[in-house]
């Protein structure tokens, strides 16, 4: 059977090359479009930490003494909350984050000196977010506590300064001073850089950023706060802060808490722990609103920040359209054609064929055409991400086609040729065989 | 020419010319759309900025001393200033399109309940006002003792110069000059109004904030220092860029030059706008291929019709009618079913229209966009119809003798 509806259909896509070939295309432009679009789409809106992401929480709180009226917690937190919280260490792990940007040379390197993104953090930030070492490890509780000058490289920084050699012991100088190397990431890229994600309700959409390269270099907070302590990035500041003085006492939020919950009794424990700050902060008149906290998961949080740009859904709708414009013309065309072998239908109808023979047949022949069509579009889908990887967006080098994707181009393309050619089979699979035979 | 029989012919094609139609319909709104985002776009990136951007450029310095900062002024003003062809150093806070903006909510009240909106500083040391090139349209250019040294993010207490569309908004139909305004305690009073200033960022909070700046007359010092505005002539200031950054090394070599911000305003303004054009880009792509994919339905279609109906023209052309009519019957009946398409399309465009609005910067699609897109529909079809109808008009009247 298979055979036979093969050649049939063979023979009537070739019998007119014009309509046929037409047809291909508007599949294959239509699931280009859309593979392309859906793909960015798809590892915009992944999961960052797919081993543990649903353990990983956000808590916020609203360090405001004038907060009044509802508004929702800063999307960082001030220096006393994040360290109040960290060190009652309620989590089963927890890590600070601080970023800032540092004069970076490496002595015996001869490159002119560059501004570093620095993350400062704390010794669980590299077992919680699961991230991988090329070299060495990460810094421990104990070198957290004494200030110990140490740091942990992306693999990026090791190749532009050492040229990917193992540089674990080596010194870099911060600033002023020296710190030693202790580790070197592997090539680690979380889609998006989901830890530096804050602010994005205030973006409009221009989120590409969120999904730039982790930070270079990986300083415990205590050590960094001493080789520079006004060399953190700040937020927002909820009044003017002094033009002396350091952040750890400026009325800004500039860190933020991450904590690992193992199960969902603890999560409910730490949103507890989390409200009984708040209200012992109000109590103490820190705070102007006990009320005002928040525990987002991370998936939660990323979508609170709405991580994928506007543009690439703008894209994925407008792609996604003309899929619907080439379909539609698919069915016309495949109506035109299924009803002008109206005779020859109904000469096989009058031999014994039965409706859904028929219908199987016509069927047939529209899947081919979109198997063909989804060839078409695969070749298209990778000239698109080739066109989407020169844009100038943070997330160029991530695009690519994977497994997934690759069958789903051709899953798409036959379940849309099959969709459109439905309509026009079954008009060909009533047709009176009678009557046409008549006609003829 | 008569309508009736084109209907009769079309309702007994229904479910194709359905087809064709809610094709038209889908294009339409579409195409509507897309050319609205697409005009929005390149709109925003063609906007005013109000400063002389062929002539200026910035120079930015990250990693120093922040204590060292009025050392690093002095060695930078001086030693740039020597390069042949520079018109004048000065030190700014931003230029526009560097991105990275000194925002403020500001109130027009010292308590701090009239807010006036978010606003961005531009502090700038002595010449940079004459060297930005900015139009003044009211009271007076910044004098030698309007420079405050920088206490907060900004002066404490100074006089301001804004611009038209600011005064516009905070004071509507009121002379601004003389007003006041207040971040917080820092208090500052309107002393001149320019005609156009564009934010470092601009299009960040709405369309309509793209002008809302203030230029704060600032003292270079420790917490003013790293930024500098270059000024040559537009032939000249390529080369006076490359000098400088070649300069920088030797005059303040501990610092770090950033490269990316350290670019002539017209290459930050390029770099700004490059992704809405390339999105503008994308959208001509989608809009061309939609449209040459619906000219091919409809010419499919239309081929498919003719052949069909090969022996009723022959029958109408062998009891006279003449080509020309066969060949508007056959545009005629192209022109009704895009008509209908493009009713429906409108609809279609409006509810799209209201969609886009509720998730991105929009505003309402204006109507001139509805009969632009139905012309341009209309001729689409009219050509994509052509080619058979010529096929259809060449039948010669003999067919209808034919029994097949």
């Amino acid at each position: 059977m298979f055979g036979y509806y093969l050649d049939l259909a063979l023979r009537s896509l070739k019998r007119n090359r014009m309509l046929t070939a037409l047809m291909i295309v508007a599949i294959a432009v239509g699931i280009g479009a859309s593979m392309t679009t859906l793909t960015v789409m798809r590892l915009l809106s992944g999961d960052p930490v797919p081993t543990r992401s649903g353990t990983l929480f956000y808590p916020q709180v609203d360090p405001n003494p004038y907060s009044d009226g509802p508004s929702l917690p800063y999307d960082m937190m001030d220096y006393r909350s994040a360290v109040d919280l960290w060190s009652a260490h309620r989590a089963d792990r927890q890590a600070l984050i601080a970023h800032g940007q540092l004069k970076l040379t490496a002595p015996q390197v001869n490159l002119p000196p560059l501004m570093a993104q620095v993350l400062s953090t704390t010794s669980e930030f590299f077992p919680m977010f699961d991230v991988p070492f090329r070299y060495g490890h990460g810094w421990s509780e104990q070198d957290d506590a004494s200030r110990a000058r140490v740091a942990v490289i992306s693999s990026d920084l090791n190749n532009k300064l050492f040229n990917g050699a193992d540089s674990v012991g080596r010194t870099l100088r911060l600033k002023d001073s020296d710190v030693r190397i202790i580790g070197v990431l592997d090539a680690w890229r979380p889609s998006p850089q989901f830890y530096d994600v804050a602010g994005g309700r205030f973006a409009e959409g221009q989120t590409g950023d969120f999904y730039g390269r982790p930070e270079d270099v990986f300083m415990p907070f205590s050590s960094s706060s001493d080789i520079n302590p006004a060399g953190f990035t700040f937020f927002t500041c909820w009044s003017m802060p002094k033009s002396t003085g350091t952040l750890q006492t400026s009325p800004c939020v500039w860190m933020t808490l991450w904590v690992q919950l193992d199960s969902a009794a603890r999560v409910r424990s730490y949103r507890q722990f989390v409200a009984d700050y708040a209200a012992q902060q109000k109590s103490l008149g820190r705070f102007a609103r006990a009320d005002n906290t928040q525990l987002r998961s991370l998936m939660g949080w990323l979508d609170f920040n709405h991580v994928v740009p506007s543009d690439v859904r703008l894209q994925m709708w407008a792609a996604f359209a003309f899929l619907l414009i080439c379909l539609f013309n698919t069915v016309g065309l495949l109506l035109a054609k299924f009803l002008r072998r109206a005779g020859e239908i109904g000469v096989r109808r009058a031999l014994g064929a039965s409706r859904a023979a028929v219908l199987a047949q016509c069927l047939f022949e529209a899947g081919l055409i979109g198997l063909l069509g989804g060839i078409g579009g695969l070749l298209l889908t990778l000239l698109g991400l080739w066109l989407v990887r020169r844009q100038p967006v943070a997330y160029a080098d991530l695009v690519h086609l994977d497994t997934a994707m690759f069958l789903l181009t051709f899953a798409l393309a036959i379940a849309a040729s099959l969709l459109a050619g439905l309509l026009p089979a079954l008009r060909a699979s009533r047709m009176a065989p009678g009557l046409q035979l008549k006609i003829t | 020419m008569q309508i009736r029989p084109i209907f009769a012919a079309l309702r007994k094609h229904r479910l194709a010319t359905f087809l064709i139609s809610m094709e038209i319909a889908l294009a339409c709104a579409v195409l509507c759309n897309a050319c609205f985002l697409i005009v929005n776009r390149v709109q925003l990136s063609h906007i005013h900025s109000g400063v002389d951007e062929g002539a200026l450029a910035a120079i930015k310095l990250t990693g120093f001393d922040e204590d060292r900062g009025v050392d690093l002024n002095a060695r930078v003003l001086n030693g740039l200033a020597k390069i042949p062809g520079m018109q004048s150093v000065s030190v700014i806070s931003a230029v526009p399109f560097s991105g990275s903006p000194n925002n403020a909510g500001i109130t027009t009240d010292a308590e701090g309940k009239q807010f006036a909106g978010v606003v961005n500083f531009y502090s700038g040391g002595p010449g940079s006002f004459k060297a930005l090139g900015v139009h003044l349209i009211a009271g007076r250019a910044p004098q030698e003792g309007d420079y405050q040294p920088v206490v907060h993010f900004v002066p404490d207490d100074a006089l301001v110069w804004i611009t038209q569309s600011l005064a516009d908004h905070a004071w509507p139909g009121v002379d601004p000059l003389g007003k006041e305004f207040w971040v917080g305690k820092p208090h500052f009073r309107v002393a001149g109004v320019v005609a156009n200033l564009a934010r470092p960022s601009p299009g960040e909070g709405g369309p309509s904030t793209i002008d809302w700046s203030v230029f704060v007359p600032s003292q270079p010092g420790a917490h003013f220092a790293g930024t500098y505005l270059l000024r040559a002539s537009p032939e000249q200031l390529p080369r006076v860029l490359r000098d400088a950054r070649v300069a920088i090394a030797r005059i303040a070599p501990d610092a770090v030059l950033d490269t990316t911000a350290s670019q002539s305003v017209a290459s930050l303004r390029e770099k700004f706008f490059e992704q809405d054009r390339t999105m503008a880009g994308i959208l001509v792509g989608v809009i061309t291929a939609m449209l040459l994919v619906t000219a091919l339905g409809i010419v499919g279609l239309a081929s498919f019709w003719v052949q069909q109906r090969r022996r009723q023209i022959g029958i109408r052309r062998a009891i006279g009618a003449t080509r020309r009519d066969i060949l508007r019957y056959f545009q005629t009946e192209n022109l009704l079913i895009v008509t209908g398409g493009i009713v429906l399309g409108m609809v279609l465009a409006f509810a799209l229209n209201i969609t886009l609005m509720k998730f991105y910067e929009l505003p309402r699609l204006p109507l001139y966009y509805l009969p632009i897109g139905a012309l341009a529909l209309w001729g689409l079809g009219q050509l994509a119809v052509l080619g058979p109808a010529l096929r259809a008009a060449a039948v010669p009247p003999v067919v209808a003798t034919r029994s097949v």
